[in-house]
């Protein structure tokens, strides 16, 4: 177990590594530089201004050289400076966090409560009109754009219940039920498109295992419907799922991109988003970093997770 | 997902297709057999004959803009009504699945043969090639889609052929993974020793007796990716990083103007997300009725 999680960590930061040039390189090909975009609006730009910008930017360094500071600053933890917002970086997305993240705990709960039922039920009643209708439902969640349904929900309240969301984030000390209300709601159009994926592998998996021995043993001794499919099948069909939920980690952060802008929800994705669009570099390099991190230390969290919850794979690697 | 006897993989059989019956018996059976995916079949090829005659089905210019009958509801003249410019919906619709499609194949089409031919070269040579290419392809891997697509197009700037190549990456990594997976179980069938034997070089024995036998999953790769890929790309023309105007994009209809002015004209918001939804839903469906019917190792996956 030792070795495998060593091996696990190594490939972790070879692959953090390797993103980490993805991304520098990337963002080094966009054209037109930071300055001429901050001083667009000028029409004029000062050259001995520029070049002290550059040089506070340390643009005017060879290219390995500010690769080699970008990482030695993210290794400190510094996230830079935001050039829209004359700030640090971090100043202004720490605030932001908790938004994100209680939108993809809320996303998550929503894709897991709808995703498991669904796809233990289209499984025991395979292919009949039960099945069917579970399918098509969970696929038009799939193919419905999250930010679009959002648009909708909003659409429906207002025209039909005539009332308007709150068009500015509430704070849950303000108004716990309006912040509450405020958050469900794109919780639940991100969170209906992520059960797709997790209503599939849970069909998937437990048709795999309601065909085993044991199972039929269990049918054997006479247990009702309920604690066969519930108790005994489900145990062993949700570790794929833990796999899925750690994979649509990364699916959810693709989704919360669009769906905090349409909802207006002051989070990192939004903000991520606005910082590409006013081509604000620095912060994007970091942020995009970011999420690389997270994805690959939760991707890793599942895979130590999964050797935990079954011993076959902690001994077979 | 589950884990499976190796031995399963060797030896099950590579898709095999309906060899004695003629093309329209193979698509009524299909029909039978998979009735969904017969329905996401007929979604796609209506999407398709739009937008190959999208000059003739549309009843107006989609581009020209009309002060006059602004936001104007569904009507006669306009049958799905007009946006906050005058632009008449139903045009742009037909146009935009012009769009839609030529950005969401090109793209498939561009990341699954990149990545296939990635995999095809790294599963046949196997070991210390096979490793590193796997891993390399981890990296891109490591980035939610959305977000690799959404600073590759900015990187790349607003035009219809790099927002082809921003979506066509992220989807590389996922094409060789596929792809490579079957030219394992592949390289131990017996022709591939036969051609071995032979004395054929191995770039010969990739491209002529490998490769063809990839061409079910590779299928099944492109439709499952299809909708994928124009969801993306709706979600980067929303947020104005995608296609750019004056082409009518499907994303780009829903974007800002189209939130603004949605309670005054919900026609605006309601039809480009319907004709999203249902050009996705169609791949869907239609993608997952060819695994199943193609390659049943993968039911599921």
């Amino acid at each position: 177990m030792k070795t495998y999680i060593a091996q696990r960590l190594g490939i972790a930061v070879l692959t953090l590594f390797g993103m980490s040039i993805v991304i520098f390189v990337l963002l080094r090909l966009a054209p037109g530089d930071i300055v001429d975009v901050l001083f667009s609006a000028a029409g004029y730009v000062n050259p001995a201004e520029k070049k002290a910008i550059l040089q506070e930017l340390g643009m005017d360094k060879p290219v390995w050289q500010q690769y080699v500071d970008w990482i030695t600053q993210i290794m400190r933890g510094d996230l830079g400076k935001s050039y829209r917002y004359d700030l640090p970086a971090w100043q202004i997305i720490r605030p932001l966090i908790p938004v994100t993240v209680e939108l993809a705990i809320l996303s998550t709960i929503v894709a897991v409560v709808l995703g498991v039922p669904t796809g233990v039920i289209s499984a025991v009643r395979q292919d009949g009109a039960l099945d069917y209708a579970l399918r098509v439902f969970s696929l038009a969640g799939l193919s419905m754009p999250s930010f679009w349904l959002g648009m909708v929900i909003i659409l429906t309240l207002v025209s039909w219940l005539a009332w308007i969301p709150p068009l500015t984030y509430v704070r849950p000390t303000e108004n716990f039920w309006l912040h509450a209300v405020q958050f469900m709601l794109p919780a639940l159009a991100v969170g209906y498109r992520s059960s797709a994926l997790i209503m599939r592998i849970t069909r998937s998996a437990m048709l795999e295992v309601l065909r085993e021995d044991y199972i039929r043993t269990a049918w054997a001794k006479g247990q009702n419907e309920r604690t066969v499919v519930w108790r005994h099948a489900l145990k062993n069909a949700v570790l794929p799922v833990v796999t899925v939920i750690g994979i649509e980690f990364a699916f959810l952060i693709g989704g919360l991109v669009v769906t905090e802008t349409v909802f207006n929800l002051p989070g990192v994705a939004r903000f991520l988003v606005e910082a590409i669009l006013w081509r604000d570099y620095p912060v994007v390099q970091n942020l995009v970093m970011f999420i690389a991190i997270i994805v690959i230390l939760s991707n890793l969290a599942v895979d130590l997770l999964y050797g935990v919850l079954d011993p076959r794979v902690r001994y077979a690697s | 997902m589950a884990v499976r006897p190796v031995a399963e993989l060797e030896f099950a059989a590579p898709a095999t297709p309906v060899r004695d019956a003629s093309w329209p018996a193979t698509i009524l059976r299909f029909a039978r057999r998979k009735p969904l995916g017969a329905l996401g079949g007929l979604l796609l090829l209506v999407m398709a004959l739009t937008a190959v005659f999208a000059d003739q089905l549309a009843t107006h210019d989609p581009i020209a803009t009309q002060a006059s009958a602004t936001l104007v509801k569904p009507s006669e003249e306009h049958w799905l009504g007009t946006d906050h410019l005058g632009r008449d919906m139903y045009s742009r619709l037909v146009h935009g699945a012009r769009v839609s499609l030529v950005v969401g194949l090109g793209s498939t089409l561009l990341g699954s043969v990149l990545g296939g031919i990635i995999g095809l070269l790294s599963g046949y040579a196997g070991g210390k090639t096979d490793l590193i290419a796997q891993r390399l392809l981890d990296i891109l891997q490591g980035l939610p889609l959305l977000v690799l697509a959404l600073v590759m197009s900015a990187a790349l700037g607003p035009s219809i052929h790099n927002v082809i190549i921003a979506i066509s990456i992220p989807i590389v990594p996922r094409a060789s993974r596929i792809i490579r997976a079957s030219v394992l179980s592949i390289r131990e069938m017996q022709y591939i020793e036969a051609a071995r034997a032979l004395g054929l070089r191995h770039l010969r024995i990739a491209f002529r007796h490998v490769l063809p036998n990839t061409v079910g999953p590779f299928i099944v790769l492109v439709t499952a990716q299809l909708g994928a890929a124009i969801l993306v790309e709706a979600a980067l023309s929303f947020l104005g990083l995608g296609v750019p105007e004056p082409y009518p994009s499907w994303g780009r209809m829903l974007s800002v103007s189209a939130a603004e002015y949605a309670q005054k004209a919900p026609h605006l918001v309601l039809f480009p997300g319907i004709a999203i939804s249902l050009a996705v839903f169609g791949s869907n469906l239609f993608g997952d009725a060819l695994r199943d019917t193609l390659d049943p190792r993968l039911r599921g996956a």
